[in-house]
């Protein structure tokens, strides 16, 4: 077990096994919370699958009374109204909100019905005959959409519950099976190397002093190489000043004839100075750390 | 995990596909609506046994992903058998799609998606 899950990678040194410790405590405390919440929801969750269950077998029957009294009103008006129905509708009468309900940091919404006042598409459908029927017919309607919601509802919780309850069991799994044995191995390991360094180095209390001189050389090694840098650039410049000074001296040993030459090269070597000055800079950049 | 608040503050509406019964029985309960007029849409859509399954499938589609006022789609089941994939991928919370029994199909539970899921979990 110990050897599948590994270890992590961290220094060993006594502070880092504080870490390791406290870290062990936290994921079982996170361990148990989570697991009681899965729980929580799980029972929250078969019940909303048998409400559920209940609900459909009561939508058949509810739907069936209500096509049934549709039936008494095709019967009564003698003829279709559908197509009428359909041209008429205008404004919802019958809208749902939707309301915020908390199962152990859940927000699982759900569907309210309610009825727009002052909206009625159908005043003038069946005032010829058949009102009566139709009137049943619309209050019968309206019961059955209002069972309907309520499955709604039952059922995106059962949707977002569903999702929930799998994130949930997995971050169990993972702190159960994955983040505790780890870090137990972890601070096994750490226990075994800082006996180990103790029993090495019987002058020094703890692993610290040990990473202090690792730091140490460390900063001896930056502080050579920076040394070396300056250096380099020094010996770049005392060439260049050579150089200048060597075209000078041409110039003033025969000022005549190379003139041209002299004022050709002038500019290339301030060129070139100012190329290995903006080297140099760079240099400079990267020597300070 | 749970939808934001905006998502769903707005839906208000219920949608049908159905056929004539059924649609004009949810409509005279009040559910119908249309939209304003320069893009007037209804929220219902009567289905019968000449329309194409492409726009059956279309409706789905807006109904479920397009608008953002429809709270709950009911759609009757035999409908819903026309369309299975489409009803059976679409897992969202929002809208809610609700398979109704119809006047000439009695209700069966083995074929609605959710119930599936239930008796999946169940290991029934």
């Amino acid at each position: 077990m110990s050897g599948a899950v590994g270890r992590e990678a961290v220094f060993p040194t006594r502070q880092s096994l504080g870490l390791m410790k406290n870290k062990l405590k936290g994921a079982e405390i996170g361990h148990s919370l989570l697991k009681r919440k899965s729980e929580a929801l799980t029972k929250r969750f078969r019940d909303i699958t048998r409400r559920i269950d209940e609900a459909k077998q009561k939508m058949g029957r509810v739907m069936q009374i209500a096509a049934f009294s549709l039936a008494e009103v095709s019967y009564a008006v003698g003829g279709d109204i559908g197509y009428q129905i359909q041209e008429s509708a205008k404004q919802a009468r019958f809208r749902v909100r939707t309301k915020q309900e908390n199962i152990s940091g859940v927000l699982l919404p759900t569907f309210e019905s309610y009825t727009q006042e002052g909206v009625n598409d159908f005043g003038l459908t069946g005032l010829g005959k058949g009102g009566q029927q139709i009137q049943r017919c619309r209050e019968t309607y309206a019961r059955a959409v209002e069972t309907l919601v309520e499955l709604a509802s039952l059922q995106t919780a059962f949707l977002i519950l569903d999702e929930v309850i799998k994130v949930v069991n997995r971050r169990v799994n993972a702190i159960e099976h994955v983040i505790i044995p780890r870090t137990e191995n972890t601070i096994k390991c750490l226990y075994r190397l800082l006996r180990v360094s103790l029993a090495q180095a019987n002058h020094s209390e703890d692993i610290n002093s040990e990473l202090d001189e690792l730091d140490r050389e460390e900063f001896y090694r930056l502080k050579k190489v920076s040394g070396k840098k300056k250096r380099d650039v020094a010996a770049a410049d005392a060439e260049i000043l050579a150089a200048r000074q060597k075209a000078e001296e041409e110039q003033a040993a025969n000022p005549n004839a190379p003139a041209a030459t002299a004022t050709a090269t002038a500019p290339a070597i301030l060129a070139e100075e100012e190329t290995t000055d903006v080297l140099g800079e760079q240099e400079d950049n990267d020597v300070i750390f | 995990m749970a939808a934001s608040a905006a998502t769903y503050k707005e839906r208000q509406f219920l949608a049908v596909i159905g056929d004539e019964d059924s649609v004009t029985g949810l409509l005279l309960a009040g559910i119908g609506h249309v939209t304003e007029p320069p893009a007037s849409q209804r929220n219902f859509l009567v289905v019968d046994s000449k329309t194409e399954t492409s726009e059956i499938e279309r409706a789905f589609q807006n109904f479920t992903q397009e608008r953002k006022d429809i709270a709950v789609l009911l759609i009757n089941q035999h409908i819903a058998e026309r369309i299975r994939h489409s009803v059976d991928a679409f897992a969202d919370p929002f809208p809610a799609v609700l398979e109704i029994p119809s006047k000439d199909h009695p209700y069966d539970p083995e074929k609605d998606s959710v119930l599936k899921r239930v008796r999946r979990l169940f290991g029934e």
